[in-house]
């Protein structure tokens, strides 16, 4: 019955706009999606530069960047706190216990999944794409974005799934964010937070608003990727 | 390629307007306090232990105080072992825990500079209804020996090196038992590794025994079923003091703002309410109030 009750609960939240839901709803999908996006523009020209470029032990570096998708969230999340905190070596921007640190936590957390994604769907393109574009006067930068739109889908999934990795993890967020109320407090701690409490209820209904914020993105994620492929054809 | 120009000016300027949405959706985000944005506000960042947020009396005293200061306090619920580590670290501006021995020794170490006691209360020793090892009305040693001795009702740690994990220590230690020995004797003495109040859901899971705060057993005792067997024993004194860090560790700011949270902690408002928390819905308070002194045992 419990999980009865959760649903009811969440449906609930949702449709009476409960503030404090809302709040960390809303505090969830704007820290998510701004690590995203840092991750992917950094990522994104990243593993251009790692397949087209000439890096050597390229092999060893995808290996190891495939070998970090598993990266624990809490190691991450310590790491991030020892450079962070106020007596370690970055400590001086007093980013500790902040959504800013949760941005870049969370940046570097799903980085290694965008690379290696990206990586393999540029990997994934007609070589001879490339060797066309060049051979018709494309600069190598031209060229390069060229193969990225041609692999645009995999990016798009490797976006995805960085979201869905941010979204989704708790032990960097409760690590470098502490939890604190109207502030760090995001969908997964808040739901660590009520179980612990013994509120199972609110936890389900916060487990389902995070599904639901997902979805929402997805669908608008899913149209951008529609366009597209109307937009080229 | 023009299509690709544009769309990649696109990406640069979404990745510069989403921030800006953060900081917006962070400042609106808010509402429980106030409306706008967040900057113009002082913040004062507090580690206190979980048996402040189980029993809700943390938040009470929060909502208070940012009403009467306008500071909005940014507080971080941890085991007495991680607030003295963050407050050594300077990531927050004070703590308030329960843990003398170590929080004599973080003054002595230059982290703080005064420990100031607000509240206390009591230990106890708590388990299930039929009290399968028969502890009832013994003293707190001579319970923890015959746990020991019986290796077979589970007990259950809170293994986090919190001040209710120190005092257990101390318990053992006061029963002339080594603890060492006592945690790897076997799979009846179990380590939660987390707070007090999931420490106590899972005692009423396995029907174990377990120390707790009594304020933080009263708050669960609806929800677990456990009862009280052993209390009130001098070695269970339980005081929550609060330590400002040194502004050399933060700043001077952010020690003036922490000197107005512990004047707060002591007035007679905020120690009559401590005094009164929890009588509605527990018929009895979590803690008694101790002004700034020891209380006597």
């Amino acid at each position: 019955m419990t999980l009865w009750q959760g649903l009811t609960r969440a449906f609930e939240l949702l449709i009476t706009f409960d503030g404090e839901v809302m709040g960390i709803a809303g505090r969830s999908l704007a820290i998510s999606i701004t690590s995203m996006l840092i991750a992917a523009a950094v990522c994104i020209p990243a593993a251009c530069l790692i397949h087209f470029g000439r890096v050597p032990g390229k092999r060893w570096l995808i290996a190891l960047i495939q070998t970090l998708y598993s990266v624990p969230t809490v190691l991450v999340g310590l790491l991030v706190f020892l450079s962070f905190s106020r007596a370690g070596p970055l400590g001086n921007l007093s980013l500790m216990f902040t959504p800013e640190l949760m941005v870049i936590g969370q940046a570097v957390l799903i980085s290694p999944i965008m690379l290696g994604l990206v990586i393999s769907g540029l990997a994934g393109t007609d070589r001879r794409l490339k060797q066309t574009a060049v051979s018709l006067g494309a600069s190598h930068v031209q060229a390069a974005i060229l193969v990225t739109r041609e692999a645009r889908y995999a990016v798009l999934t490797a976006m995805t799934m960085a979201f869905g990795r941010a979204i989704s993890e708790v032990g960097l967020a409760l690590m470098v964010g502490g939890n604190i109320r109207g502030y760090t407090r995001t969908l997964t701690t808040a739901i660590s937070l009520e179980t612990a409490k013994g509120d199972v209820e609110l936890s389900i209904a916060l487990g389902l608003i995070l599904l639901f914020v997902a979805l929402v993105v997805n669908i608008v994620m899913n149209r951008f990727q529609q366009r597209r492929v109307d937009a080229s054809s | 390629m023009k299509r690709m120009v544009l769309r990649i000016r696109l990406t640069l300027l979404a990745a510069v307007i989403c921030p800006l949405l953060m900081v917006m959706l962070l400042g609106c985000a808010r509402g429980d306090v106030h409306v706008g944005v967040d900057g113009a506000r002082e913040r004062l960042r507090v580690a206190t232990t979980t048996s402040m947020y189980d029993t809700g009396l943390w938040e009470v005293i929060e909502a208070r105080y940012e009403q009467q200061y306008g500071i909005r306090l940014d507080v971080v619920y941890a085991g007495t072992g991680i607030a003295l580590e963050y407050g050594r670290r300077g990531d927050v501006d004070v703590i308030a825990v329960h843990d003398k021995v170590r929080e004599e020794q973080f003054i002595a170490e230059g982290y703080g500079i005064e420990r100031v006691p607000f509240a206390y209360n009591y230990f106890v020793i708590v388990g299930p209804g039929d009290d399968p090892a028969g502890l009832a009305d013994l003293q707190p040693e001579q319970a923890f020996t015959r746990l020991y001795q019986s290796q077979r009702v589970p007990f259950i740690s809170r293994g986090d090196d919190s001040g209710t994990h120190v005092k257990e220590k101390a318990i053992w230690k006061a029963a002339g038992l080594d603890y060492e020995e006592v945690r790897t004797s076997g799979a009846w003495y179990i380590e939660r590794g987390g707070g007090m109040g999931p420490t106590l859901l899972m005692a009423a899971e396995k029907q174990a025994y377990a120390l707790s705060d009594i304020g933080t057993f009263l708050a669960y005792q609806g929800d677990t079923g456990l009862i009280t067997l052993v209390e009130k024993d001098s070695i269970m004194l339980n005081v929550y003091s609060a330590i400002v860090i040194p502004p050399e560790i933060t700043s001077a700011a952010r020690y003036d703002r922490a000197q107005t949270l512990i004047d707060f902690l002591v007035s007679p408002e905020v120690q009559e309410l401590i005094g009164e928390y929890g009588t509605k819905d527990f018929g009895r308070p979590l803690f008694a109030p101790c002004a700034g002194a020891e209380p006597k045992s």
